[in-house]
């Protein structure tokens, strides 16, 4: 098909484009928003794959909630953008390093699937027979690996408790509106009629 | 040739086709809300509203839209220029395409997906970007505040509107919007919000503040933040941001008359004659009026309240409903296949 040859090499293009742009330009919100650019477009490519599932959950999640709270901490920070770059060569050797062995990798992953005979095929079909992807991913998760997905939530819970431990405070003088009780006072709590006689005050 | 006919223009000018027969009616329906918003407050209020322009000022919203668009668009010079001009379109762009997966009646639907529910959310969770782009653009301190109240305000409802949108799916077995109308139809007490009902008030509420409107307006409350994250914005980016609102007001009234309202079916078995299409609609303007209605009757909320009652009453509810309607579907053995 034309039409999805042509939308590949459209999100191809532009996420790549957009995450080289990620790391070159000055303005770190222009960082974010082109990073939000870049998980667009990969969810762009998730569709193409026949992975619908995974491209909404994408949009969502990092798009939608990470990116956003990224954006929140980059916006508020004041950031000296040429203090920044001033250890740009210092730490350039280990960005590169870093960068070839990541390059590696993924040559080795390529290689093996292209070199290994029928290697192709037994890769795991987004869309199985008959089962949507949602059903089929859901099936994985929720049937085949429950016991490892309650795990991995565990983990979570751990992480989310840890942060919240790590940054509650409690500060003294704190005067915090407690509702229910505003809700429960009557009148017999807050109000007292009394007769003033004239002269005296109270 | 002909493959070239057949293959792709003949089915692009069909999609445009259908594009238009969508965008237009909505853009029309945006603009009579506003009518219909001035005129149902000023009934609440005992006024007239809007009577001069036009018999019962019924052209007033095409006079408030040639006005916006004959204005100077005026560009702060300390603005950052081209995410200020992206922001707005942004925001319209993104109320407009999530409407590509609404069903409007059986088969009436642009594009019917699997996830299609899952499509909208994902689009309404990008809408916090037009705002808070807007907001640090402008570069000006009442701008900045309201996009971060509102990013802050957009981003915790979310929450809640995605647990009782599983509690829905839950009962129905599937993200594709028009099975989840399927499965409601036969009458007013197969539709979901008689089962669901606490969900449909929590998510009508949740609806109400993920739109930025009354009583949760406070991204642009003008008492202190003299108009929020658009105080910059002038003429046809103003009017973007306003129509953009707007429409994900429909746009979310759609949904909830989709998710509990059953959606293009009737209420009553033998009122079926009428296509599904008005009863949709109808649905639709039901839920618009419950907005406008809550727009006249309720105060602006405390910033610290609407983080209260999103956090702390509306995410352990939505929670428990979620457990509460998955045991039951699993005790009684009804998990729809």
């Amino acid at each position: 098909m034309v039409v999805q040859a042509l939308a590949f090499y459209l999100f191809a293009t532009v996420a790549v484009l957009s995450a080289t742009a990620v790391v070159t330009v000055r303005n770190p919100v222009h960082s974010v928003l082109l990073l939000i650019l870049t998980f667009f477009n990969a969810a762009g490519l998730f569709v193409l794959l026949g992975a619908e599932f995974l491209a909404m959950l994408l949009v969502v999640v990092y798009v939608g909630a990470v990116a956003v709270l990224f954006l929140f901490v980059v916006m508020m920070l004041d950031i000296n953008f040429v203090e920044m770059r001033q250890g740009f060569l210092n730490y350039l050797p280990i960005g590169v390093l870093i960068a070839v062995v990541l390059f590696v990798e993924l040559a080795l992953v390529g290689a093996g699937w292209t070199l290994t005979d029928g290697a192709v095929a037994v890769l795991a079909q987004p869309t199985p027979e008959g089962v949507t992807n949602v059903e089929a991913l859901g099936r994985l998760i929720y049937t085949d690996y429950a016991y490892i997905f309650q795990a991995a939530g565990l983990v979570l819970l751990v992480a989310m408790i840890g942060a919240i431990v790590l940054t509650l405070r409690h500060r003294e003088g704190v005067r915090r509106q407690k509702i229910s009780e505003q809700v429960k006072r009557n009148r017999a709590d807050t109000l007292e009629i009394k007769k003033v006689p004239v002269g005296r005050g109270i | 040739m002909e493959l070239l006919w057949d293959g792709y223009i003949e089915p692009l000018v069909w999609i445009v086709a259908k594009i238009l027969a969508i965008v237009v009616p909505l853009l029309v329906a945006v603009a009579y809300l506003t009518y219909a918003e001035r005129k149902v407050i000023g009934a609440i209020q005992l006024r007239k509203g809007p009577n001069v322009v036009g018999p019962f000022g019924l052209l007033q919203p095409l006079a408030d839209g040639l006005k916006l668009f004959l204005k100077e668009t005026i560009i702060p010079s300390s603005a950052n220029k081209g995410v200020f001009i992206i922001a707005p379109m942004l925001t319209f762009i993104l109320a407009i395409i999530a409407w590509a997966v609404i069903p409007f009646d059986e088969g009436m639907v642009l594009a019917d997906l699997n996830v299609g529910i899952l499509y909208i959310f994902a689009i309404s969770s990008l809408g916090v970007y037009g705002i808070v782009m807007a907001g640090w653009a402008s570069n000006s301190k009442y701008a900045f505040l309201g996009a971060l109240r509102s990013g802050a305000q957009m981003v915790s409802y979310e929450i809640s509107i995605g647990l009782i949108i599983i509690s829905v799916l839950l009962t129905t077995g599937s993200l594709n919007l028009s099975d989840i109308v399927r499965g409601q139809t036969g009458g007013i007490w197969e539709w979901n919000f008689v089962y669901h009902f606490p969900m449909f008030i929590i998510f009508i509420v949740s609806i109400l503040a993920e739109t930025n409107r009354a009583p949760f307006d406070l991204p642009e409350a003008e008492a202190e933040l003299v108009s929020g994250y658009n105080v910059d914005y002038s003429a046809m980016t103003f009017a973007l941001f306003f129509l953009g609102e707007y429409a994900n007001m429909i746009l979310m009234s759609g949904l909830c008359a989709i998710l509990f309202l059953g959606g293009w079916s009737a209420p009553l078995p033998f009122l079926e004659f009428i296509p599904g299409a008005i009863w949709f609609i109808l649905k639709i303007c039901f839920v618009l009026f419950i907005f406008l209605w809550v727009r006249a009757t309720f105060p602006r909320y405390r910033y610290d309240q609407l983080m209260r009652l999103g956090w702390k009453i509306f995410l352990p509810l939505s929670f428990a409903w979620v457990m509460l309607v998955a045991t039951f579907l699993v005790v009684f053995d009804k998990v729809p296949a």
